[in-house]
């Protein structure tokens, strides 16, 4: 009887997720580019990295949709590498900051006031004060340039924005007759916060996420732009700018495509995560 | 006020003592020996060495910490291992780009988004709400280096209203330099403004929804007599904030953007120092740069207390 209730839910809140037209467009653009980037792997319409120097330059045709770049290299392609690397960095930046951030925030508000609650705070206050890019550059300039590097840069600063969001959101739920029953019945701070609290903030993390990865996907652009991200002959977006920018006033279309690339899946993950925070909480969706 | 500005000022004092071990001992991991790299591939052994000791490289880590801590103190940023002049000196030389660079965008953004964030609140629910939203949310997603390149495309290359790039020095002029900082300006201006309209919208959303507001419309005020006199007001205290935040956020992104248009700020300042190992100069700018995030937003929390004195007890 349980069972089935529960999957009545979950498919309820899928069509309602589709209902909400920020999420639908969202969602659609955001697909998009993961199934290119999956594409990536098998197939492209040309070898993103084969140089052909009598077809530099060229702009968009049947031949090459979006035109071809100093090399000879067929932008289309490009794109579609590019989008692999970019969703990966951002992806798993997203996933360093849940899996350090969460159990953080969840353990400093499981002691609040505490010294672990203090020195967690503060260590998040202190990355906070760093402008995140400045850092990143840094990072990226004293371990080495590569994607790698960029995912760790980007990464460290995801942990205090899940840290402090977790934290935020599970103080509230300490204070619920529901916990002080778990606690009643025996049950120590760590299964309470995974079984009791974990769950309950899971909506929050997902959006915060959402956010996090579009904001990850912009760092990782201007990280390679400035030759600190992916290395040649890997293709990235932000790297194709750089080298469309030499280039801009021969060739334009270098620079609108990748550049339309990286707002585009930004956008995208933008309005899926604006349709999920309506979905999940319906009170903040009168003023929006 | 007193117990609450002492204990801003002790974090205060703290976050800056923590942030600066932070950046000091990052930069103590990068690989190759400045004295070294300053004296090329075919130096001898015996000048290397002699270098390190004239550089202060043999002293011990702590006392190297605190040699550059109590500098700093003095304004004495230490000696550039690559130009040989002061870096306090190179410093405020691209202070004088870089900081008119990010005031000039904060003006910019503000003065758009307040007025585009209001009129969306006011007008909430109409096309020029939904045309307001769409363009910021665009806004958001746009790199501003890209941004900068189409506006390069646009108003250099095409139109050839302003230069792609460069800056004459405020030696040339007050207005040839602001002209050089325009679409450097407008470039990192527009995500932020972008930021800020929407904080602007849902802050003023909010207060429009709060009881004495109804309370003044019962009183006979008009609808943008409410919206002025009360509704705005209101409203501000979290677009300060953000605007506080984004005077660094500005500072910070100000190091793209200078690349973008070779403008001759810290930005390409760090980035020479981190291709030529100029461990004191990158030290260095990234320290102000996280002192002046610290300090600002330290005057941001002051700011507050002041304006709304529930906040002084509550931290």
């Amino acid at each position: 009887m349980q069972e089935i209730s529960l999957t009545d839910d979950r498919r309820s809140l899928v069509g309602e997720a589709f209902r909400s037209k920020s999420f639908s467009l969202g969602f659609l653009l955001t697909g998009a580019f993961i199934v290119a980037a999956v594409l990536s792997l098998v197939w492209t319409p040309y070898d993103a990295t084969a140089i052909s120097v009598a077809e530099k330059l060229r702009g968009p045709s049947a031949a090459h949709w979006l035109g071809t770049d100093h090399f000879g290299r067929d932008i289309l392609s490009m794109i579609m590498v590019g989008a692999r690397t970019s969703i990966a960095v951002a992806f798993v930046s997203v996933g360093i900051g849940i899996a350090a951030g969460v159990p953080l925030g969840l353990w400093a508000a499981a002691r609040q006031g505490s010294l672990v609650d203090e020195i967690i705070m503060r260590a998040n206050d202190l990355v906070f004060a760093f402008p995140a890019l400045l850092i990143a550059i840094l990072i990226t300039a004293v371990f080495g340039p590569g994607a790698v590097n960029a995912i760790i840069a980007i990464g460290i600063f995801n942990i205090p924005v899940f840290a402090r969001l977790a934290r935020g959101a599970a103080l509230t739920l300490w204070t619920r007759e529901y916990i002080f029953a778990a606690r009643v019945a025996g049950k120590g701070a760590v299964r309470i916060s995974a079984e009791h609290i974990l769950p309950n903030i899971m909506n929050l993390l997902i959006v915060q996420g959402t956010i996090q990865f579009s904001l990850g996907i912009l760092a990782d652009a201007a990280l390679s732009y400035v030759g600190l991200g992916a290395q040649p002959p890997v293709p990235s977006w932000g790297r194709m700018l750089a080298d469309a920018q030499t280039m801009i006033s021969l060739a334009p279309h270098m620079a609108l495509f990748p550049g339309a690339a990286i707002v585009l899946t930004v956008l995208g993950l933008n309005l899926m995560g604006d349709g999920l925070r309506d979905i999940f909480d319906p009170k903040l969706r009168r003023s929006r | 006020m007193v117990p609450f500005l002492l204990k801003r000022l002790i974090s205060l004092a703290l976050s800056l003592l923590a942030a600066s071990v932070v950046i000091f001992l990052v930069l103590q991991v990068v690989p190759g020996d400045p004295a070294s790299y300053m004296l090329g591939m075919n130096a001898q052994p015996e000048t290397v060495e002699a270098l390190r000791q004239q550089m202060g490289l043999n002293e011990p880590l702590v006392w190297r910490y605190l040699t550059w801590i109590a500098g700093l103190a003095h304004g004495d940023f230490g000696i550039s291992y690559t130009y040989k002049v002061p870096t306090a000196e190179l410093i405020s030389q691209r202070l004088w780009v870089s900081l008119p660079l990010a005031v000039y965008a904060l003006v910019l953004s503000t003065l758009i988004a307040l007025p585009v964030g209001i009129i969306a609140a006011a007008k909430r629910n109409t096309a020029a709400d939904y045309g307001i939203m769409g363009v910021t949310q665009f806004g958001i997603a746009v790199p501003n280096f890209w941004f900068a390149m189409l506006l390069v495309l646009l108003f250099s290359i095409t139109l050839r209203w302003f230069s792609a790039g460069g800056f004459p020095g405020w030696s040339a002029g007050f207005l040839p330099a602001m002209k050089a900082l325009t679409l450097p300006a407008i470039a990192l201006a527009l995500p932020q403004a972008s930021i800020l309209a929407r904080v602007t919208r849902s802050s003023l959303l909010d207060t429009l929804s709060e009881d004495y507001i109804r309370t003044a419309r019962a009183k006979g005020l008009t609808r943008s007599q409410t919206l002025v006199r009360h509704a705005v007001r209101n409203a501000m205290i979290p677009v300060l904030t953000i605007i506080g935040l984004q005077f660094s956020f500005l500072l910070a992104g100000a190091i793209i953007i200078e690349n973008v248009f070779y403008l001759p700020g810290l930005g390409r300042l760090v980035f020479q120092g981190i291709t030529q190992r100029d461990l004191i100069v990158v030290q260095s700018v990234v320290m102000l740069l996280v002192f002046a995030v610290i300090v600002i937003t330290f005057l941001v929390d002051i700011a507050y207390a002041v304006v709304d004195p529930r906040l002084r007890s509550r931290s």
